[in-house]
């Protein structure tokens, strides 16, 4: 059914009003025109058809109405839903079509917005490619920016202006573990994370000073407004650090083009450890003192004895005495040449910039240099693993290319052989192949002295000249054993120091990236809120789990297992974690080790309590402390206070109490239930780091639940925290 | 009556031949081994130049140099530091503190003597 149109009704209705309105003033003016004689004739003629005057009233308001109706709709209807679909339209990207009905007026107007709204809609479009675009660009600078950083070989340090870092390469990493001092388990990365502080590694006041010198050459307007200093650490070490300022970008003014402005927002640090080579530059200088002030001493006896000599008048005695000065000082000399020559003689020497190089490396690339310049085929031996050498790739390569060139050309050699073994502190590199049994052996070990060949290319370099920069030698030799006889070039080349090469961390590597970087930390600034202020995001935390021997740390139940891993800037840095299996100093129960699976044999020459908890504690510091249940690790902690001195007094969170005050009708809280709940997958569960990742991801979704629960700032969530039943259980 | 030199250094070799030298010179020569001895023999017997290795066992030549300056009675005694350190700083800081000459091993005799002679003003 129609619903009762008001409109309409209201329409007639006037319309109606109005008719009998005009009959009613026409009757009054008749009346008052009219002679009364007529008047009377008119009410005789009209007498009692009143009622016809009204139908007909009645019966024009028919067509009225028809006629209010039509106008109604199209002029009134029609354009208010045009209204609507439009105002649908205007918020919405919903493509209700807009219906176009009544006046051609109205249905051109209704044309006009469709056209309108699909001009909005390609605009929008195309700035959301536009955006997409952007975002997806400025995501790949900064990856390539941090795949550069780590692939560099000097240590990258980038902090903002309160120390914080934000970006650190993976040099950085194995140079900051070599210089922490905490046993392996945090290896470096209580100095070195995201969001930590740089001074817990460098002097506060040497980086501050560096800070004033670069703002100073700033304002100055200064070129290259970089500081430098050299700092030593903790453990002795001596780096050299260099700092450039990271500058703000200037704002966008018509006309100028964006660039720099003057405005530090942070600084890059590049580090070096300069220990081992102080040492050679000590060496050095020990070696030419010995060699200047040394000889000078012992040639002005010499020469003093040798000019009183000269004299004709020397008395007999006097004149032993003085050849025996002569000849002392002179084998004296001798000595200390021999002696010189011996312990240092490359020292000394100055050297052409080698690298280091894992030597299946050149091996590899030396085979493939030789198949592809020359088509011989090239097969490699090497006869210990992991070696590494010192050598300037480049031109070593283009020396061993010409050497196997020169066996082509020459010896009609077809395939060659690399080997690579070690004797008395060289490598050898051997560049082999099987002589022809009837031709006499046409190589010569004059190659290594004409200029080098590669293709049609001569350089000047021969390859005399390139083992000269390596310190090395190069001969021919021949071996004979009972099924080949085969002759190789040797050339000796120097060893380098094994790299340390970082572990692959256990199982914390599911990403391909790593998380070395957070440009965000670039806004955040000095902690001027107290913590209980701050909102649960912007916090830093430590999560962390610890494996026991028992439930009753006051009973005597030791630690055996403490893992943690950072979560900053709402992100956990599953790269930066601490893993460090305890010495608990006692057995461990046999009912125990099949929760945590740490075996007497695992923890027998571990650090003990002692030497972990302050490794822990600075890994910890100035983060707020999370654990699942996290009173009975705090208590484990506790009762070590006393005896290990350090005291873990920041805040505390646990991922138990805040899951039950987010999901309170949920009837478990134990951590596989919330990990579950969350779609999160534990991988090592039981195991302290296992337990410390799963726990840092439930931390990182409760977060934004308790925002929701209006729990938004550390000291909400904690008060929060208390008032749950949870809280009651106190251990 | 000639004039006193001293000559201080802990080396035998080169003594001999300076002990030779100055002799020849004509002049009257004692010998220190060492720093402390040096001094003492300075102050008591007061020679009119000392030759002053700058390394020696003891006192060094600097500080011997500079005790004897520092001792206006010992105004008169001259002192030529002979010294194996040919840096300019050692150099510079022998003449600061108050040597009249610093000569750098090796060095020729006959310069040596000449040089004596030079600074007792030609008088032995």
């Amino acid at each position: 059914m129609k619903p009762f149109d008001w409109l309409l009704a209201v329409g007639v209705a006037i319309v109606g009003a109005i008719c009998l309105v005009w009959l009613g003033i026409a009757g009054v003016l008749l009346w008052a025109v009219l002679d009364p004689q007529d008047w009377e004739t008119v009410i005789a003629a009209l007498g009692g058809k009143g009622g016809l005057l009204l139908f007909l009233w009645a019966g024009s308001l028919l067509p009225t109405a028809a006629a209010l109706r039509y106008l109604i709709t199209r002029y009134i209807r029609a354009p208010a839903r045009l209204v609507e679909d439009a105002r649908v339209r205007l918020d919405s990207d919903i493509p209700a079509p807009i219906r176009t009905h009544g006046s051609r007026e109205c249905r051109q107007l209704a044309g006009v917005i469709e056209q309108l709204l699909a001009r909005r809609q390609e605009l929008k479009s195309e700035m959301d490619v536009r955006v997409r675009e952007a975002s997806r660009q400025t995501e790949m600078e900064k990856s390539r920016l941090a795949a550069l950083m780590s692939e560099l070989t000097k240590s990258v340090v980038v902090c903002n202006l309160d120390g914080r870092i934000l970006l650190y390469n993976n040099r950085a990493r194995i140079q900051f573990r070599r210089l922490s001092r905490a046993p392996g388990g945090a290896g470096g990365a209580e100095l070195l994370g995201l969001g930590r502080s740089i001074y817990t590694a460098l002097d506060r006041r040497l980086v501050n000073h560096a800070l004033e010198n670069v703002q100073r050459r700033l304002r100055r307007g200064a070129n290259a407004p970089s500081a430098q200093f050299v700092t030593t650490t903790l453990s002795g070490k001596l780096l050299r650090v260099q700092m450039t300022p990271v500058r703000g970008v200037a704002p966008d003014e018509p006309g100028a083009s964006a660039g720099q402005s003057a405005e530090m927002t942070g600084f890059v640090l590049l580090i070096e450890n300069i220990t081992d080579e102080m040492q050679t530059d000590s060496e050095k200088d020990r070696i030419l003192t010995s060699l200047t002030e040394g000889s000078r001493a012992a040639l002005a006896n010499t020469r003093a004895a040798i000019e009183v000599l000269e004299y004709p008048d020397v008395e007999e005695s006097m004149r032993e005495r003085l050849l025996g000065v002569i000849r002392e000082e002179v084998q004296g000399l001798s000595d200390r040449i021999a002696k010189l020559q011996q312990s240092s003689s490359h020292a000394l020497r100055s050297r052409w910039p080698l690298e280091d190089m894992l030597a299946s490396d050149l091996l590899e690339a030396g085979s493939r240099r030789i198949e592809s310049e020359l088509g011989l085929h090239a097969d490699r031996e090497e006869e210990t693993d992991g070696i590494w050498l010192k050598v300037e790739s480049f031109t070593l390569l283009q020396a061993l290319v010409h050497l196997a060139g020169r066996l082509k050309d020459d010896c009609g050699v077809r395939a060659v052989t690399l080997r690579l073994g070690q004797a008395e502190g060289r490598a050898r590199l051997d560049l082999m192949w099987t002589p022809d049994r009837d031709e006499p052996n046409k190589a010569e070990l004059g190659w290594d002295r004409e200029p080098i060949r590669i293709g049609s290319e001569t350089l000047s370099l021969t390859v005399h000249d390139v083992l000269d920069r390596h310190d090395g030698e190069c001969w021919i030799e021949q071996e004979v054993d009972d099924q080949r006889h085969r002759c190789f070039f040797r050339l000796l080349l120097p060893l380098a120091a094994p790299q340390e090469e970082l572990p692959t961390a256990t199982f914390v590597r599911h990403e391909s990236r790593p998380e070395y970087y957070d440009f965000d930390l670039f806004k955040s600034t000095a902690q001027t809120r107290s913590l209980d202020d701050c909102p649960l995001g912007d916090l830093a935390y430590t999560v962390f789990d610890t494996e026991t021997t028992g439930l009753n740390p006051a009973g005597g139940d030791e630690i055996i297992q403490i893992g943690a891993v950072r979560i900053v800037n709402g992100k956990v840095l599953k790269q930066e974690y601490f893993d460090q299996l305890v010495d608990p100093r006692r057995i461990i129960t046999p009912a125990s080790i099949p929760i945590h699976g740490i075996t007497p044999d695992m923890v027998k020459g571990q650090p003990t309590i002692d030497e972990v908890l302050p490794a822990f504690h600075s890994f910890c510091e100035d983060t707020v402390l999370v654990a699942h249940n996290a009173a009975f690790d705090m208590r484990c902690l506790e009762v070590k206070e006393k005896q290990t001195g350090v005291k873990f007094d920041q805040p505390v969170l646990d991922t138990l109490l805040l899951s039950a005050l987010v999901h309170e009708n949920q009837e478990s809280h134990r951590l596989e239930a919330i990990a579950e709940r969350f779609g999160l997958t534990i991988i090592g569960r039981h195991t302290a780091i296992g337990d410390a990742m799963v726990t840092a991801e439930i931390l990182v979704k409760l977060i934004p639940l308790l925002a929701d629960k209006g729990i938004h700032t550390l000291a909400e969530a904690r008060q929060a925290a208390q008032q749950t039943l949870y809280a009651r259980i106190n251990y | 009556m000639g004039s006193k030199i001293l000559i201080a250094d802990d080396e035998p070799n080169i003594v001999i031949s300076l002990e030779y030298l100055m002799r020849r010179e004509g002049y009257e020569v004692e010998v220190a081994r060492d720093g402390d001895e040096a001094l003492s023999m300075i102050q008591r017997d007061r020679p009119d130049l000392v030759l002053l290795d700058a390394m020696m066992p003891g006192k060094s030549g600097f500080e011997v140099c500079q005790a004897v300056r520092d001792d206006d009675r010992l105004a008169g005694t001259q002192i030529l530091m002979l010294t194996a350190k040919g840096r300019e700083t050692d150099v510079a800081k022998g003449k600061a503190l108050g040597a009249d000459a610093y000569i750098i091993k090796p060095f020729s005799t006959r310069e040596l003597a000449e040089k004596v002679r030079s600074m007792l003003g030609n008088e032995p």
